[in-house]
């Protein structure tokens, strides 16, 4: 078993091809992308709250004293496109107020004056430009209609009979791990992707050069064969892990965490939680891929079973990005998704959970032993060994 | 020494009779062949004699051992060099070996004794330590031959261990064939090619459609069929021409 466990490592060392994609893609690819895309999320958010606004008004003429006002908030104030609805649809402009003829005389007669805001809602892009505008507007309706009541001799804090004070108890970890919720993702698939390669060469590949055939003629049983390979496959996917954590909190470094205001707790420590709590699944991750490549005749039909196994550690982060739930001790008992909470848990900078940790590594534990346990009767089949017939 | 007594063997739940009360037996200090057309059950005998698949019905036994009952005890008495040669092709040629030699759990040291032994005696020093990436079909099958006889086995099952060789190579591996014969092992090899059984077996078992069609030596089996070469015996033995084309 130790002897299947050395070569198949030997082996696969041998080609580059796989040692570039497996230890060295995959575990930068996580990192990169994430902090790419985040650099990219805070300096857009940041541009977009410090930027002077330019807001192209259509009949400014109708409203000289709400332009007044918007400008003494520095608002710079543009002459309209032509076709107003046209520029929002092309997306030359992400907003624009439209001051209809009639506002002067609603004003005037002491009905609400009609202002029109000219948006698309669907692109998301713009909600920050929108929202600014919009208390702007909405500062100048307050400051008026207190005027108003001022001068009939109302005090203005009648129209006020609650006042809603926020007092945010988020830390700065935990904002971070929001923002983070993905990072769970990017570290199991390393382990699926670790693996993937290795469970297919040794398994599809294996039949696809008819190796298979002479290899079971040794005399061990074949479910030590299996498990030589499941190890190696395994440890393969545990070496990813590794770099990839080591990538990301190198990476971590170079996150614009500040301007964010919040700090990401993803030291060396973490990390290293962080490895224990995916370890198991690394095991489940070589078995899994390692039964389905087993059925696979050749190399290049596996490969299209691994893609779709790819998806699988992204359902639990799906679920957890559109219902995030507070963190149940049930869910510590589904493999992967366990992995998924408690990652989050840490990166929000939370004390460890040991009774929760403990379960999270046993329901995954358990379930990998099952899945290597059925790879490792899969030799017993006549079917998977030969390649015709 | 190798004694099989009626099997049977069928695949797709019944519907292929690939082999159907087959017996044979093959004896030490000889080399035994089995001669028969392209799908004649040759190779599904041999995978059930290393154990590979099990027959519906019969028994067999190698050196009085049951692969049924105890397989691996059986594959430790065997050196198989199946049709698949198999080789991996990102190792050495002397780390494929290697390979096979720890896992039959024999010694380093002694390995690389044995690894150098079979180096010198299948001409292999040239490209021992090359990768098995580009080797030419005699290079495979020596190196697939080398590591299936690294621990010593007794009995030697070769299924169609010339294909694809050379004039050249074909004659040096059957002068290493007999070398293993006189050394009293047990030899059993398939093929469908008449001039080597001709040239080098003691015995011939002719299988036609998953039966023993004949066997016997070469004269024998010349005397019984009336004919005088052995490609008209083997026509007339297993009733048709097919499979000879292949």
């Amino acid at each position: 078993m130790i002897g299947v466990f050395i070569k198949e490592l030997l082996d696969n060392f041998r080609d580059r091809r796989v040692i570039l994609n497996t230890l060295v893609f995959t575990p930068i690819f996580g990192p990169v992308i994430f902090v790419v895309l985040m650099a990219f999320m805070t300096q857009q958010a940041t541009e977009r709250m410090e930027a002077p606004l330019e807001l192209p008004v259509v009949g400014a003429e109708h409203a000289p004293n709400l332009i007044g006002f918007l400008e003494r908030q520095g608002v710079i104030i543009t002459g309209p496109p032509e076709d107003p609805e046209r520029a929002i649809r092309t997306e030359e402009e992400e907003i624009i107020l439209r001051i209809g003829p009639d506002y002067g005389q609603a004003w005037n007669e002491g009905r609400p004056a009609p202002v029109e805001l000219i948006v698309d809602q669907s692109l998301r892009y713009t909600g920050a430009t929108v929202s600014r505008v919009r208390g702007y507007l909405n500062g100048y309706s307050g400051e008026i209609s207190q005027l108003r009541l001022m001068m009939r001799g109302v005090h203005p804090e009648l129209t006020r009979p609650i006042q809603i004070k926020v007092t945010d108890l988020s830390t700065p970890e935990s904002r971070g791990g929001m923002i983070l919720a993905f990072l769970p993702y990017f570290i199991l698939i390393t382990v699926f992707m670790g693996s993937m390669h290795m469970a297919t060469d040794t398994t599809a590949g294996e039949r696809e050069r008819k190796s298979l055939e002479p290899l079971l003629i040794n005399p061990l049983p074949r479910w030590q064969v299996m498990a030589g390979k499941l190890a190696a496959t395994t440890a393969f996917a545990l070496m990813t892990l590794a770099l990839g954590l080591i990538a990301f909190v190198i990476a971590m470094g170079y996150m614009p965490v500040e301007d964010m205001d919040m700090a990401l707790n993803l030291d060396l420590g973490v990390a290293a939680w962080a490895f224990v709590l995916v370890a198991p699944a690394a095991l489940l991750a070589a078995a899994l891929l390692t039964i389905l490549a087993s059925f696979a005749k050749s190399y290049r039909e596996a490969q299209s079973y691994m893609s779709m196994v790819v998806l699988i550690p992204m359902i639990p982060s799906l679920w957890m990005l559109i219902d995030p739930a507070r963190t149940e001790t049930w869910m510590t008992l589904v493999p992967l998704l366990n992995q998924n909470v408690l990652i989050l848990e840490l990166v929000r900078g939370e004390p460890v959970n040991l009774a929760w940790v403990g379960l999270c590594l046993a329901s995954t534990s358990l379930a990998a032993l099952v899945l290597a346990f059925i790879a490792g009767t899969l030799y017993n089949r006549p079917k998977l060994i030969f390649t015709s017939g | 020494m190798i004694e099989a007594n009626g099997l049977r063997k069928t695949f797709n739940k019944g519907k292929v009779v690939a082999v159907d009360d087959f017996s044979f037996s093959a004896r030490d200090g000889q080399i035994t062949g089995l001669l028969g057309p392209n799908g004649a059950g040759k190779t599904t005998t041999l995978r059930m004699l290393y154990t590979l698949l099990k027959p519906d019905a019969g028994c067999m036994r190698v050196d009085g051992i049951d692969p049924e009952v105890e397989p691996l005890k059986v594959r430790r008495l065997l050196g198989v060099v199946p049709d698949s040669r198999g080789l991996y092709d990102r190792l050495t040629a002397r780390e494929n070996i290697r390979y096979y030699a720890r896992l039959h759990g024999i010694g380093r040291k002694e390995t690389e004794k044995r690894i150098n032994e079979f180096s010198q005696v299948l001409d292999m020093d040239e490209f021992i330590d090359r990768r098995c990436d580009g080797f030419s079909q005699g290079q495979r099958v020596k190196v697939a031959i080398a590591r299936a006889l690294i621990h010593d086995p007794r009995t030697i099952l070769l299924d169609e261990p010339t294909n694809g060789l050379d004039v050249m190579t074909t004659r040096s591996l059957r002068g290493f064939l007999r070398d293993l014969k006189s050394q009293g092992r047990c030899v059993v090899l398939s093929t469908h090619i008449m001039q080597e059984v001709a040239a080098l077996c003691d015995r011939i078992v002719i299988i036609a459609h998953g039966r023993v069609a004949a066997e016997g030596t070469a004269d024998e089996l010349l005397a019984r069929s009336g004919e005088s070469n052995l490609e008209d015996a083997f026509v007339k033995l297993i009733g048709s021409d097919e499979g000879l084309l292949a």
